[in-house]
Order: structure tokens, then sequence, then C-alpha cells
């Protein structure tokens, strides 16, 4: 069966499409939205234009539809987008990396539902932690470009998850009830290099933006 | 230990992650043993360990379960507690001559119980996926336990099996737990 992943480039997304890979599924697109609105409820954005270059490093095709980020006006945008998968590269489903959030996997699941076409989520109900030990599992390198919670801040940028990111949000966790995969919006992650990938993914050069202690984002430049 | 003999309908398999794993994933911090099988390889010897059973459902566009009903005909003859899970749901209504109908109901929703059904009580937020639903006026031999004309919540009159139309390992967990106990 022929699938096109709703592609963020963070950790949720690959880690949804190395799942259906490794039933044999045929990955035949990814769909990226670049909204205008970081703010969106639906679509993650830190780094996002990246997914370019994981895309080639997939060798993958992409597919990038821009949105203005309205509230369920975005939603037409994704729904152009999937019809484009459809029609260029006959997929009959789509896969996403929703483990929680009843906001983005019903509206997906919608417009699947109208299109005629299957919604896969993987990561559906998935304990975080072991979403986190995953992603060790399977050799993920993902590095964080994002924070927006408290006491998350400009230090976790760029840090690498790994057995010590896991442990110390487990304790953030214990003490601040921060969400350990970052499902509430703590954190957003970059997928360097994972069994998808062809080639490593290098970072040549950054710039941080802030918009308070605890919510900043890195944009990355890669090699 | 309680033994539950949990069964997928998932015609995809990359489903399964998705309506059988959460529900596996349940019973595991239940401390309950689980064995999970998929209804095309479902053998009569797969009852004689089972304290329970539960039928997982499946996706909005998978209706395979409906063309090999006939694969489901144990479920008359089990004395084995049931519970159906959306598609399960429409697998029991449909093994007890129901009809099914169309309606569409995706995400949260609020259901009101008109009596306690495994745990559940009054005004409910539960979580729907489907397309389908039994139609109430082709079953006979059960009970509704939810107002409103799309039946969510049922049991038969004289044996331990039940329904639910919307996914209790979404929103509901304990649910799953309770028809367990």
């Amino acid at each position: 069966m022929n699938l096109a992943i709703m592609y963020s480039g963070g950790k949720d997304s690959n880690l949804a499409t190395l799942f259906a890979k490794n039933l044999g599924y045929e990955i035949s697109c990814l769909i990226s939205i670049i909204s205008k609105n970081p703010d969106s409820f639906m679509f993650h954005t830190p780094s996002i234009s990246k997914v370019e270059s994981q895309a080639k490093a997939m060798q993958v095709p992409l597919i990038l539809k821009e949105t203005k980020g309205e509230k369920e006006i975005e939603l037409n945008d994704l729904k152009e987008a999937i019809k484009i998968a459809i029609k260029k590269y006959n997929i009959k489903g789509i896969v996403t990396g929703t483990v929680e959030s009843v906001y983005q996997s019903s509206r997906i699941q919608k417009i699947c539902n109208e299109l005629d076409i299957e919604c896969f989520n993987p990561l559906w109900q998935k304990n975080q932690l072991s979403i986190l030990k995953d992603l060790i599992k399977y050799k993920f390198e993902s590095c964080i470009v994002g924070v927006a919670a408290f006491p998350l801040d400009k230090k976790f940028l760029g840090r690498k998850i790994d057995n010590d990111f896991i442990k110390e949000m487990e304790d953030l966790q214990m003490n601040y009830k921060i969400n350990i995969a970052g499902e509430g919006g703590e954190y957003e992650s970059f997928v360097l290099n994972c069994p998808l990938f062809k080639k490593r993914l290098e970072i040549k050069k950054f710039v941080d933006f802030f918009d308070g202690e605890n919510s900043c984002r890195r944009e990355i430049e890669l090699k | 230990m309680k033994n539950v003999l949990l069964i997928s309908i998932c015609k995809e398999p990359l489903h399964e992650y998705e309506f059988v794993k959460p529900i596996e994933d349940i019973l595991e911090r239940g401390e309950i043993s689980c064995k999970n099988i998929h209804y095309q390889n479902f053998r009569e010897e797969d009852l004689s360990s089972a304290d329970a059973i539960i039928i997982a459902g499946t996706s909005l566009k998978d209706y395979k379960f409906i063309e090999d009903i006939k694969m489901f005909k144990w479920i008359k003859n089990t004395k084995i507690p049931i519970l159906g899970i959306c598609g399960g749901m429409q697998i029991i209504g449909l093994i007890y001559d129901g009809k099914l109908k169309s309606g569409t109901e995706i995400g949260y929703f609020n259901e009101s119980f008109t009596e306690n059904f495994l745990g559940l009580t009054g005004d409910q937020e539960v979580y729907h996926l489907h397309n389908n639903h039994l139609d109430k006026n082709s079953l006979e031999n059960f009970k509704f336990y939810t107002k409103g004309t799309i039946t969510q919540a049922i049991k038969h009159n004289n044996k331990e099996i039940y329904g639910t139309l919307f996914h209790p390992e979404v929103r509901n967990k304990k649910l799953i737990l309770e028809f367990v106990k």
C-alpha cells in the first residue's frame, strides 16, 4: 500500500514512518505544511523548512504546502496537499505521528474519511517514555529546536535526545508535570539521522530566537 | 492472574498500533496477562486459557471483518465474558442478527449513561471513530445504556457480553480494567 507521511521533521513523524516502513508499506511521499502561524494547533513549525533536506536524505518525494495557519481554514490547505499526493503518487493512506492530540487526529481522520483513504496513527496513545526509548533503540539522532514551557530554557536548544536527556525529562516530569515526549508542545525536535535516512544530516550553523526565558527556538542551517 | 484474549480485527497490520496496542498497554499496566491474536488466526483452542475476551476496533475504512462475519460464530457458543469495542461491538450485534446503519462520529462527544456501565455513569466524554453503528431496533436481547438515537453501550440480557461504540482505550481506560475485573 502506498502511503504519504504527515511530516514535520521531528521525532514523532519519523518514528511513525519507521513503523510503517518496517511493516513493508511503501513510503511514496512526505507532506509538510509550512504554517505562517507559529502558534498553529495543527502543525509543528520550528525548522520545518529543513524538511527538504530530510526528504532528500530519505530519498522520498516531498509535497510542501504553505498555509496562513488560520484555525480550521488551514485544514483546507492540508486537504489540498493530500489530494496532490493521491493524484501524483496514488497513495491509499496517510500516516501521522499523533500521540495524544484528539484535536489533530480527529481533523486528519475526517479529511481522510472524506477522501476515502486510510489514516494511520501508529503512535496513538503510546506511552511517552516508550517513544523516547524507541528513539534510542532505533538509533535516532535528534536534537531540540524549540522549547515553550517552564523550566525548559535556551540551555535545551541543540540538546541531543539521548539517555541523559530522557533521565532529565523524567525528573522534570516528576517535579514540574512536564510531558516527557513534548506532546503538549513543551519542546520540538528535529531528526538529523535515523534508519530511514541514506545519509546523516549535519548542522552548519544556527540562530536562536527568544520570545521569553522559557520560550525560544533554534533555526538551523544544514551543511 | 487474569488472562485476556485480545482479538484484532484490523485488515492492515499498521493499524494494530492504534487499535490493539493501547489496549494491550492498559492491560499490562493493570498487571493482566494478555494474548493477542488476529481473528483470521482464531482457533477454538484459544478460548481454553482465556478468562475474558476483548475484540478491539479498527479504522474508519476497514470493513473486512463484516465480510468475514461468519468467522465470529463462536461468540454465541462461549461463556467467557466478551467486550467488543467499536467494530467489535458491531460484530457482536451482527452475530445476534442485528443490522448496521451508517452514521459518522469522529472525536470527543458527550454521552449520557442511564445507569452504571462498567463504571461509567451520568454524562461522560468519550472518543468516537466510526462510520457505522448498530440499529437499535434490530437488536433483541440486549440492554442499551445510553440516551440518544445511536446506541453507544450495550450488554446482553443473559450473558456477560458487552459492547461500546466508543473507544474506551482513549478516554475511559478504567472501563477496560473494570470489564476484566
